[in-house]
């Protein structure tokens, strides 16, 4: 035993690697700044990126991490979007306050579905999210007397943040409010994803069957995930509902359920970057693309998902992954040390 | 007589007309290394999926010491002590060994609802982690990923995830399946090895390590007990040379 004791220290000191921020975190996260500075005229589009990134993550908290595919996310987006909107609409345009009530009344209707979700996998999954989402997109277009159903709800009226930044119209507020709830959640949802938690999820991503033959109550940590989940789609929602003060029918829309998914795959799930990369390289895409061909830029991004899915599997963070494993122990083998 | 840590009373079960189990009566008493045997089709695997709760009883109960567990979920089963592996790898394909066995023992400390602390944190639970990978003989692999591991080592990989739930009964589902003969001997040894206060029932086919590793055995057939007994009386019993050992003669 006294030799192993040596070596007990090393399963610590590995598990804390795993989890270290990277200098490459870090330059990303200093890079997000550069908009202000180089694109100042389109910071309108970065707080859209940023809070599509935002949805990504949330989605792939479920889908990378817990293996839980929903084709009605946006379920959740929509309702925090409704929900700030209406608070906002109804007098209270303080925006932190009313992010954090959207983001809760999104959580509930996670927690209230939640129990679906956690009994059903498959197929039955992905029709149940889906058929939720329709529901609900049909119930707020009929409820227009709360909705404004498909004239999309007016009068959204913000307070400036903090009392003092107003929601211009070049967006630098919008972008750097977007930003900064963007790296809150991040920071937590990395959190979650190195905890115990975490771990757990990812164990019922790669055998559901194992999970309780070891004793994990599995439906227990779905709902829970499930529910953190609809909470951060509801902060994206919310976001967009305050930095643009209008809020419409396509926070709810399959499209927009669509659109995150495949977001996610571009750029890897379960890999907590992969939604924010996908947010950029599919919102800069549609923008540019949209410019040059508006009705058929779709064409492109359908292109560039079947590349991706057929070259890289996992995801375009997957890829660069694999390539720098590959490199690196190309690179150990030319030293002469085994790889 | 020493109270049973896991019986089962008149425990039924049927797939339409077919029969997997018939007024099953077993009592395994605390340490005993019992051996499952019987034909294909006997129903060895129904009888641990029905014992753990993956296959719900038609009629009968289980009971695990005093106290009847029928109602209850696996993952509940699991809590209590009662724990299986299963015949066909079931594990984490890509987490590696240190991560599957740290997840069970966190799942039987309470630690994996907790999503605001980070996993290091939990010392002692990875310490303990290590610990049975050490005993295992996994140790030196257990960075990589669990699909990368060979397949013995996927073997005891199995039965690591099994011990970090601390069990009282332990269900080995064909432990040495698929495993070369030479190695099939070396993971009973480690299952010889396990505490002596944890009592084991394995199914297995091999009947030189049946005789050598168990101290009692039941024979099933037909969904229906034959026989329970010592080593010695069920190598004698003529009933199951008939329908199970044949004319083969065993040391």
């Amino acid at each position: 035993m006294t030799a192993s004791i040596g070596a007990l220290g090393e399963p610590h000191a590995y598990l804390d690697v795993q989890s270290r921020w990277r200098r490459i975190e870090i330059a990303f996260w200093l890079s997000t700044l550069l908009p202000f500075v180089l694109f100042p005229l389109h910071l309108q589009l970065a707080s859209q990126i940023a809070i599509t990134a935002l949805f990504a993550l949330s989605l792939d908290l479920i889908l990378g991490y817990a293996g839980i595919v929903s084709l009605g996310h946006a379920a959740f987006f929509g309702i925090g979007a409704y929900a700030a909107g209406l608070i906002a609409k109804w007098g209270w345009g303080e925006p932190i306050s009313g992010l954090l009530m959207a983001g809760a009344i999104a959580g509930a209707a996670g927690y209230a579905t939640s129990f679906i979700i956690a009994r059903v996998r498959h197929l039955p999954l992905i029709m149940i999210t889906l058929g939720l989402g329709l529901l609900l997109h049909e119930a707020a277009n009929s409820a227009s007397w709360l909705t404004g159903g498909s004239d999309g709800l007016q009068g959204v009226r913000m307070w400036p943040l903090f009392g003092t930044f107003r929601f211009d119209l070049y967006g630098y507020t919008a972008y750097g409010y977007s930003l900064a709830v963007l790296f809150l959640t991040f920071l937590v949802a990395r959190r979650l994803i190195n905890s115990p938690f975490g771990l757990a999820l990812r164990g019922i991503r790669e055998n559901a069957v194992r999970m309780p033959a070891i004793g994990a109550p599995s439906r227990s940590h779905i709902r829970t995930i499930y529910t953190i989940a609809a909470v951060i789609a509801g902060i994206a929602g919310a976001l967009l509902a305050q930095t643009t003060q209008t809020v419409s029918l396509g926070t709810l829309d399959f499209q927009r359920s669509a659109d995150v998914l495949v977001i996610l795959i571009l750029g890897g799930a379960g890999r907590l970057y992969g939604g924010i990369l996908g947010a950029i390289i599919y919102m800069v895409a549609r923008d540019q693309l949209s410019g040059m061909n508006p009705q058929y830029w779709f064409f492109w991004i359908g292109l560039l998902l079947v590349m991706v899915v057929v070259f890289l599997p996992n995801g375009i963070l997957g890829g660069v992954a694999q390539f720098t494993a590959s490199w690196r122990a190309r690179h150990a083998a030319l030293r002469g040390r085994p790889s | 007589m020493t109270a049973s840590v896991l019986s089962t009373r008149g425990l039924q079960k049927r797939f339409g007309s077919l029969v997997v189990a018939q007024d099953i009566e077993i009592a395994l008493p605390r340490g005993v290394r019992y051996a499952l045997i019987g034909p294909n089709g006997a129903g060895k695997t129904t009888l641990i999926n029905l014992m753990t709760g993956m296959l719900r009883p038609d009629a009968g109960h289980i009971l695990l010491g005093d106290e009847d567990i029928s109602a209850l979920a696996p993952h509940e089963r699991v809590k209590r002590g009662l724990v299986r592996t299963f015949q066909i790898n079931t594990l984490f394909p890509n987490l590696n060994a240190l991560e599957a066995v740290t997840l069970a023992v966190c799942e039987r400390y309470g630690y994996a609802g907790t999503w605001w602390r980070r996993l290091p944190a939990y010392r002692q639970a990875i310490d303990e982690a290590y610990e049975i990978l050490v005993s295992l003989r996994l140790a030196a692999n257990c960075y990589r990923a669990t699909h990368e591991l060979a397949y013995g080592q996927q073997r005891l990989l199995e039965i690591a995830l099994a011990l970090a739930t601390r069990p009282k009964v332990l269900l080995l589902d064909e432990p040495a399946a698929g495993v070369p003969r030479d190695e099939s001997a070396e993971l009973f040894a480690v299952i010889t090895g396990l505490s002596p206060d944890l009592t084991v029932l394995f199914i297995e086919h091999d009947m030189d390590v049946v005789f050598r590793f168990a101290s009692r055995i039941i024979v099933m057939v037909g969904g229906r007990v034959l026989l329970e007994g010592p080593p010695e009386a069920i190598a004698a019993d003529q009933r199951v040379r008939d329908v199970y050992l044949g004319s083969k003669h065993h040391g």
